[in-house]
């Protein structure tokens, strides 16, 4: 395999680990926090309701946020790293 | 000033700025009709996608159904914003780096099959039209409440509007219609719930008043709203769900929807490069957030502000006097969409959840029925009047409304023409079509597309929001997984492609006609939607996951039982995963 190849092979590999890290998160959030764990939260009191609501009304749509911006931040990042940004 | 010279004022200085803006911006070229000459920053971008997503179901619709459904809507909210992180990461910078003009474009050359870009084109058409409906029917209702015309007239008010700005204008117009849209229906959204956050809670930002005190009541607002709608006999509003897989799946398909909607997609095209389209998914899901962190408060405080209007000395008492009501219920009255009926001759309008848990307190308090029905899709509009906001406060709820429905029909046209002229007539009929041609087949086709819209429009398919909901299941389980498969997988070929799209789009079509009826004809359903006859309790506007699941396993299975795509197109995968030779966004 030529330099250039690995090279190549490598970046796609650390998008897909940063992809797959993003996406734990979005879903624990919004599928965890909100919704299916919901009830585990229920002790946890946040301005008249419990965590889960805020996660379900507000907080996944803020840790939405963070996470395309730290997706592309990364990931700009890295294909510069790899020398595969656009010129 | 009268209140409707008002509304008139802002709903016709807003159409006059985004008309002055299309007709400055008036596309020449075929190139700045579809992508605005790929010249477009992140931000501006950001703004426009949030435009065309934040259509009247955001706008209109959302809030009243949340205000409805408390807690158990809250689907609604993450579906249409997590979608954005779907989008960031696995598809608008591969389809920058492509660089095609539309959709069907990249699933026809990446699946090496005329068959495959036609089916993605026909996926396109049934999801934006079934999407188009629901916005030309809320833009008609918003126009004939606030212009005082019959719902018909309203429609074909908006019909003429979104002709004239899409068909003249093109992209280019739209981005920079759709920028000064943006901004006057985030305007209109927040003002007056800024303005009611401030008067109940002492808070004036929503999202933090939504967690605060009430001011009258000394206890969180949230708790406040509990007590009064259950002192009524109505679910508690931040109650857990039953049905957690219903919950699940709804949401799942709305944010796959989003990430499977063409008509955002395309503007991942317009941006120079491909850390830009990382950055304006960023964007985009920013600002379609100021929206979305407001409705939840808006949601809570209205439905607040409406039990307090009908219940001014508490729930424990009298409800007001008929002959008291105040004007806003008066003119929704008129519109049939606010009904009152005395049922127990005693001059007062109760409301409250007339079922049979409830029914030995509301003899005990002398109430015959529940008498003040109201429809969920008038409480944003009627909000501000709710809370006694000055009018012009409601004249740019008005001007707001209409933008969110309009810049989304808008969009939606556009990706419509562009796969019918670009995909189907250059594509594949008559591949050496001019310029010229070419854009003169969009314009027809979007006018083809508007009339049709309009016709279904006047008899939507059942409830706005729901139809919109519809579109989003479709595209899901038909678009979504095609695309994600050419960019992440070498290995599905055109068969598998194929297979996928149609068995994701047929399931998806039939469990929905199933149930709401073939084609959307009233009577013609084979099951009555309710909760017992749906599959696992799976409701029809929550397929779309299924479906989208479907597509996946089908695409897989006859890839792998086919023979693997030839070397040149494994080789334009590897490409779109490179930012490196990215061209201009308008180059072939």
């Amino acid at each position: 395999m030529s330099e250039h190849a690995d090279n190549a092979v490598k970046y796609w590999k650390a998008n897909l680990r940063l992809i797959l890290g993003c996406m734990i998160v979005w879903a624990f959030v919004s599928y965890g926090c909100a919704i299916l764990f919901r009830p585990l939260l229920a002790g946890i009191q946040f301005g008249g309701t419990d965590l889960g609501f805020w996660f379900a009304q507000q907080g996944s749509i803020l840790t939405f946020i963070v996470l395309i911006f730290f997706y592309a931040w990364r990931m700009n990042n890295l294909d510069k790293q790899f020398g595969l940004e656009e010129e | 000033m009268s209140q409707f010279a008002i509304n008139l004022m802002f709903v016709g200085g807003s159409f006059l700025i985004y008309i002055m803006i299309a007709i400055w911006a008036k596309a020449g070229s075929t190139k700045d009709f579809y992508v605005a000459g790929g010249g477009v920053h992140p931000i501006t971008n950001g703004m426009a996608i949030g435009a065309d997503w934040m259509s009247a179901a955001s706008f209109i619709s959302m809030a009243g159904l949340i205000a409805a459904g408390g807690y158990a809507n809250s689907s609604f909210l993450m579906g249409w914003t997590g979608g954005y992180v779907l989008l960031a990461m696995l598809l608008a910078p591969y389809l920058r780096k492509f660089g095609k003009y539309t959709v069907p474009e990249f699933i026809g050359d990446r699946f090496y099959s005329r068959n495959a870009r036609f089916v993605a084109v026909a996926c396109l058409i049934v999801a934006s039209v079934t999407y188009v409906i629901g916005q030309m029917a809320g833009a008609g209702v918003a126009f004939s409440r606030f212009l005082e015309v019959d719902s018909t007239t309203g429609l074909m008010i908006a019909a003429v509007v979104v002709f004239i700005y899409a068909v003249l204008g093109g992209m280019k117009g739209i981005t920079y219609t759709q920028v000064a849209q943006y901004c006057v229906l985030i305007v209109a959204y927040t003002i007056p719930a800024v303005f009611i956050s401030f008067q109940l809670t002492g808070n004036a930002l929503p999202p933090l008043g939504l967690f605060s005190t009430h001011i009258d009541s000394g206890v969180p607002l949230l708790e406040k709203l509990d007590e009064v709608i259950t002192a009524l006999g109505f679910r508690d509003y931040t109650a857990d769900v039953d049905n957690k897989l219903n919950m699940v799946l709804f949401t799942l398909s709305l944010m796959i929807g989003t990430a499977g909607l063409p008509h955002v997609i395309i503007r991942f095209f317009t941006v120079p490069k491909v850390a830009d389209a990382r950055w304006s998914a960023g964007w985009a899901l920013i600002f379609i957030a100021l929206l979305y962190l407001t409705a939840p408060a808006v949601a809570s405080m209205a439905r607040l502000n409406l039990m307090t209007t009908i219940y001014p000395d508490g729930v424990e008492n009298q409800a007001i006097e008929y002959e008291q009501r105040p004007q806003w219920v008066r003119e929704w009255e008129v519109t049939g969409l606010i009904q009152f009926e005395d049922k127990n001759n005693d001059g007062r309008i109760q409301h409250y959840n007339d079922t049979p848990a409830f029914a030995d307190e509301a003899a005990a308090r002398g109430w015959e029925g529940n008498e003040f029905v109201y429809n969920n899709d008038i409480l944003v509009l009627a909000n501000p009047e709710i809370a006694n906001l000055p009018g012009w406060v409601i004249g740019l709820i008005a001007a707001g409304g209409l933008a969110a429905a309009l810049s989304t029909a808008a969009g939606l046209l556009l990706a419509i023409s562009s796969a019918v002229s670009h995909d189907l007539i250059k594509g594949a009929f008559k591949p050496d079509i001019s310029d010229k041609g070419e854009l003169l087949a969009a314009r027809i086709s979007m006018a083809v597309a508007i009339v049709v819209a309009t016709y279904l429009g006047a008899n939507p398919p059942g409830f706005a929001a729901q139809v919109v909901a519809l579109a989003f299941g479709i595209a899901a389980a038909s678009l979504f997984p095609a695309l994600m498969m050419g960019i992440f997988s070498k290995r599905v070929n055109n068969k598998g492609a194929i297979a996928g799209m149609l068995a994701g789009l047929i399931s998806t079509l039939v469990y929905i006609f199933v149930f709401l009826g073939w084609f959307f004809i009233p009577g013609t359903n084979n099951l009555a939607n309710t909760p017992d006859n749906w599959l696992l309790g799976i409701s029809p506007l929550s397929f779309g996951a299924i479906g989208a699941v479907v597509n996946f396993a089908v695409a897989f299975v006859v890839s792998n039982a086919t023979e693997a795509p030839p070397v040149e197109i494994q080789e334009l995968v590897e490409s779109v995963r490179y930012p490196r030779g990215a061209g201009q966004a308008t180059d072939h």
